[in-house]
C-alpha cells in the first residue's frame, strides 16, 4: 500500500464564486444580495479543503467550530452531518454564515490561503444551515432539567448564544428583550439584504424549541431590575448582553436639524419597522435626493446601501481617513461600490446647515490628511486648515459608532463599569464585579462583531454552568 | 398580546382604554409612558400613562385621534387585543414636598398624564392647584378625577362653552397674581406643545420653576435611536430616557416643533391610505 503514491490533488486556486443579485437590480430592492451556493458548488468548494493536520482555521473561530470536520462531511454531501457538527458549537449558523468577517477569522488562517484563495468556509456554513432550515431542523439533545433559573437580558447574538448553551445544559432560561421581537441587532441593525429577517426568526424559533422562554416588550432596568430578578424572581444567575445601543453623534452645530438620523434610527426604521414598505407598514422614513453617511464601518456601509434602496439618487460615505483605514468588511465596501455608493475620503463635516424650515441643505466639510499613526495603529487624520467647503446634501446619517445602552448598567447595584460605560467583565468567564452576574458582547467590548458577541455568550454560558453547579 | 378591558369614549376623538398589562402596572410611576403597537405592520407610538392599578394589573391610557395609528386604536373595542405594549419607559416625575403650593396644568388630552402626577404631589403633602382646559366643554374629561387628585381645581374652555372662557395660561396668570409668585413653588404643564410653550413664557416672566412633559417622535423608546432628541439648556437630551420631563424654560421649543413635524406629510399619506377602501391608497377619492 505505502508504495502506491496518492495522486496529487488538483487544487482550484479560487473560491467557487458566490452567486449574487445583479448590482444594478439589487440596489433597488431589499432582497438578499448573496444568493447562496448550489449543492454542486458547495461540494466542490468543500473538496478544496486540504484537511490538513494542523487545522489552523479553528483558532480563528471565536466559538470554536470544528471546521475541518464539517467541511469533510459537506464534501461527502452529508449536510445533515455537517450542520450537526457546526451546531455543536454554533447556535446561529445561518446568521454566522452570512455576517461573520471570515476574512479576519477562520479563512485568514486557512492553509490553502497561503498560496491561493482560502476555502470559502463561511459560504459552506451558510449552505449547510440553509439546507437544514429548508429540510427541517433537528433539535439538539437537552440535558435533564437542573431546576436552576437563569435570566438573559438582551436577545442579540450574545444573549441568544448564551441562552442556547444554557438550555442545552438543562437550565431554565428566560430571555428578556426590550423590543417587540427577538434578535437584537440582527433584527434592527443588519439590513434585510444582508441578513433576511426570516433567517433570524427561524434561528430564534429553534431556540424556543430548546425550551428557552423569550419575553419580548420587556425592558430590564425599567419594569424590573437585575437585583429584583435575583432577589425576588428566583433567578440564580444573570447574563447581560444588552449590546451597544446608544448612538453617538458628532456634536457639531446643526445636528438636530430635520433630516439628520443616527444610523440606529435610520436602520431601525428600515429593518425592524420595515419603513421601505410604507404605507403598507405604518412606520415612515424620509429621504432626500442626496444622502451623506458619516463613518466608515459596517454600519455606515449598511446605511449607505440602504439609502440607495430607499430611492436616494446619490449615497455618499463621508469618512475622515482614507480607503485603507475603512473599518468595514472588504466585501461590504466592494458591494457598496458595485451598487453605486460614492466615497468622500479624508473629509468630515464641521457643521450641518439647514433651511428656514429646519431641513438639512448641506454640510460644511473640512479636508483631512493622514499624519502619524495613533493608538489604534491607523494614521491619524489631521484637518487641513482653510480647506472648508460646502457639500450639498439633504439627508445625513451619523454612523460613527455606538456606546453601551446605560439602562441596565445604571440600575444594577455593584456593577463595575468603565469610563465609557461598558461593563467590566473577566474575558475568560464573563464574570462581572457582582456575584452571579455575567456579561458579554458589545456591552462589554463596545461595538464589535456578531461572532465576537456569540463567543462571549458561549464563554459566559460555560462559566454560568460552572457557577450554578458549584452553588 | 394585551387585552383592552374597558373603553370609554369622551368625545368623537378622545378615548380611554384600560389595558391589561400587569408587568407595566407593577412597576410604573407617575410621569412615565408606554409604547404600543397595534398590529404586526404597526408603528410604535408613545403614550403617557394616565392611571394604573397595581392590584388589577391594569394601565389606563387616554388618547386623541390625530393620525392613522391613533385612529385605528380608537376603532378598537373592549375585548380586542393590542399586539405590543411596553413600559414603563422614561423617568418618573420628581415628587417631593414643596414649601409652597404647586400648580399643575393640563391642556386637552394632556389632562390625562397630569392626573397621576397631581395625585402623587398631593399624597406627598403638597397643596396642589389644578388647572385644566380644553377647546370646548365637550372635549373636557376627568374633571371629577382631577378634583379628587388636586387640592383645588380650576376649569376653563377656549370658547367659553363650559365654566368660563379663556386659555389655561389666562387662569394660570390669575392664580399667580392672586397667590403671589413667591408663593408658588413649581408649575407643571402637560398638553399640546404651543400650550406648554405659552405656559413657560408666562412663568418665565414671574421666575417660577416650570416642568413640562414632552411628546417627541420615538421609535424604540429606550435610548437606542435618538429620534426624540431635543435641546435642553443647550445640550442634546433624549426625551425617552432623559425625560419625558424637563425644565420648560430650557427647552428649545422651536427645534422641538420642527422635529415633531418631520413626518407630517407621511402621516397625511398614511391616513389617506387608511381611509381608502379601494386598495389603491386613493384616500377615499375613488
Amino acid at each position: 500500500m505505502s508504495d502506491v503514491k496518492k495522486p496529487k490533488k488538483e487544487i482550484k486556486p479560487k473560491k467557487n464564486p458566490m452567486p449574487a443579485q445583479d448590482p444594478v437590480a439589487r440596489a433597488k430592492n431589499f432582497n438578499e444580495v448573496a444568493l447562496g451556493y448550489s449543492k454542486e458548488a458547495v461540494i466542490d468548494e468543500a473538496k478544496r479543503c486540504l484537511q490538513c493536520k494542523k487545522e489552523p482555521c479553528r483558532q480563528g473561530c471565536p466559538v470554536e467550530v470544528d471546521i475541518p470536520a464539517f467541511i469533510r462531511l459537506a464534501a461527502e454531501g452529508d449536510f445533515a452531518g455537517a450542520i450537526a457538527k457546526i451546531k455543536e458549537k454554533n447556535a446561529l449558523p445561518a446568521v454566522c454564515g452570512r455576517v461573520c468577517p471570515q476574512e479576519n477569522q477562520c479563512e485568514k488562517y486557512c492553509t490553502l490561503g497561503k498560496k491561493h484563495e482560502p476555502v470559502a468556509i463561511g459560504r459552506i456554513e451558510r449552505f449547510c444551515a440553509d439546507w437544514e432550515l429548508a429540510t427541517g431542523v433537528k433539535i439538539p439533545e437537552v440535558a435533564p432539567p437542573t431546576g436552576k433559573k437563569v435570566a438573559v437580558i438582551g436577545s442579540g447574538p450574545a444573549g441568544l448564544t448564551c441562552a442556547a448553551d444554557l438550555a442545552k445544559l438543562g437550565h431554565k432560561v428566560t430571555v428578556f428583550e426590550a423590543l417587540h421581537v427577538a434578535g437584537g441587532v440582527l433584527m434592527y441593525g443588519i439590513p434585510e439584504f444582508r441578513l433576511p429577517k426570516a433567517v433570524v426568526q427561524a434561528e430564534v424559533e429553534n431556540l424556543k424549541k430548546l425550551g428557552v422562554d423569550i419575553q419580548v416588550n420587556s425592558v430590564v432596568g425599567k419594569f424590573t431590575t437585575v437585583d429584583a430578578l435575583m432577589e425576588e424572581e428566583g433567578f440564580e444567575a444573570v447574563f447581560i448582553g444588552t449590546g451597544a445601543g446608544l448612538p453617538y453623534f458628532m456634536n457639531i452645530p446643526g445636528e438636530n436639524a430635520c433630516g439628520v438620523y443616527s444610523a440606529n434610527e435610520f436602520l431601525t426604521r428600515t429593518n425592524l419597522m420595515k419603513a421601505y414598505m410604507f404605507p403598507n407598514w405604518d412606520t415612515p422614513i424620509k429621504l432626500g435626493r442626496k444622502v451623506a453617511v458619516l463613518g466608515g464601518g459596517n454600519v455606515a456601509m449598511d446605511a449607505a446601501r440602504t439609502a440607495l434602496r430607499l430611492g436616494a439618487e446619490e449615497s455618499w460615505i463621508v469618512y475622515r481617513r482614507s480607503r485603507d483605514e475603512l473599518p468595514a468588511r472588504k466585501e461590504e465596501v466592494e458591494h457598496a461600490e458595485e451598487e453605486g455608493v460614492k466615497f468622500a475620503f479624508l473629509t468630515s463635516p464641521v457643521e450641518i446647515l439647514s433651511n428656514e424650515d429646519g431641513w438639512v441643505t448641506g454640510m460644511k466639510c473640512i479636508k483631512y490628511e493622514l499624519g502619524e499613526p495613533d493608538a489604534s495603529g491607523r494614521r491619524r487624520p489631521v484637518p487641513i486648515e482653510g480647506s472648508e467647503y460646502l457639500m450639498e446634501v439633504d439627508t445625513v446619517v451619523v454612523a460613527i459608532g455606538q456606546g453601551p445602552n446605560p439602562l441596565v448598567p445604571r440600575t444594577t447595584k455593584g456593577l463595575e463599569l468603565t469610563k465609557k460605560g461598558t461593563i467590566v467583565a473577566d474575558p475568560e468567564t464573563g464574570a462581572t464585579s457582582k456575584p452571579g452576574v455575567f456579561a458579554g458582547g458589545d456591552v462589554v467590548t463596545g461595538a464589535a462583531t456578531v461572532i465576537l458577541a456569540m463567543g462571549a455568550g458561549r464563554t459566559a454560558a460555560k462559566a454560568i454552568h460552572e457557577y450554578l453547579s458549584n452553588k | 398580546m394585551f387585552k383592552i378591558l374597558e373603553k370609554q369614549v369622551f368625545s368623537p376623538i378622545i378615548k380611554q382604554f384600560v389595558i391589561e398589562a400587569p408587568k407595566v402596572a407593577k412597576s410604573c410611576r407617575a410621569g412615565q409612558f408606554v409604547i404600543l403597537r397595534i398590529h404586526e405592520e404597526g408603528e410604535r407610538i408613545p403614550l403617557t400613562i394616565a392611571d394604573f392599578d397595581r392590584e388589577k394589573g391594569t394601565i389606563t391610557i387616554v388618547f386623541q385621534e390625530v393620525g392613522k395609528t391613533t385612529t385605528q386604536l380608537g376603532q378598537m373595542e373592549a375585548g380586542d387585543y393590542i399586539r405590543d405594549f411596553v413600559g414603563p419607559l422614561g423617568e418618573p416625575s420628581h415628587i417631593k414636598k414643596f414649601d409652597h403650593p404647586v400648580v399643575v396644568v393640563g391642556g386637552g388630552v394632556g389632562i390625562a398624564p397630569v392626573h397621576p402626577i397631581a395625585r402623587e404631589l398631593k399624597r406627598a403633602g403638597n397643596h396642589v392647584i389644578g388647572i385644566i382646559g380644553a377647546r370646548s366643554g365637550d372635549l373636557l374629561f376627568w374633571e371629577d378625577k382631577m378634583r379628587e387628585a388636586c387640592t383645588e381645581l380650576l376649569v376653563t374652555t377656549d370658547d367659553g362653552s363650559y365654566v368660563r372662557k379663556g386659555f389655561v395660561t389666562d387662569v394660570l396668570k390669575e392664580v399667580i397674581e392672586d397667590k403671589g409668585k413667591e408663593n408658588i413653588a413649581q408649575v407643571l404643564a402637560i398638553g399640546p406643545q404651543p400650550m406648554m410653550r405659552a405656559v413657560c413664557n408666562l412663568t418665565k416672566e414671574y421666575g417660577i420653576e416650570t416642568v413640562v412633559s414632552l411628546n417627541a417622535i420615538m421609535v424604540d423608546g429606550t435610548g437606542m435611536c435618538g429620534c426624540c432628541r431635543v435641546s435642553v439648556g443647550g445640550t442634546t437630551k433624549f426625551v425617552c430616557v432623559d425625560g419625558p420631563e424637563f425644565n420648560g424654560h430650557e427647552v428649545d421649543w422651536h427645534e422641538l416643533s420642527r422635529r415633531s413635524a418631520i413626518f407630517r406629510p407621511e402621516e397625511q399619506k398614511a391616513m389617506e391610505y387608511h381611509n381608502c377602501e379601494c386598495g389603491s391608497g386613493c384616500g377615499g377619492a375613488k
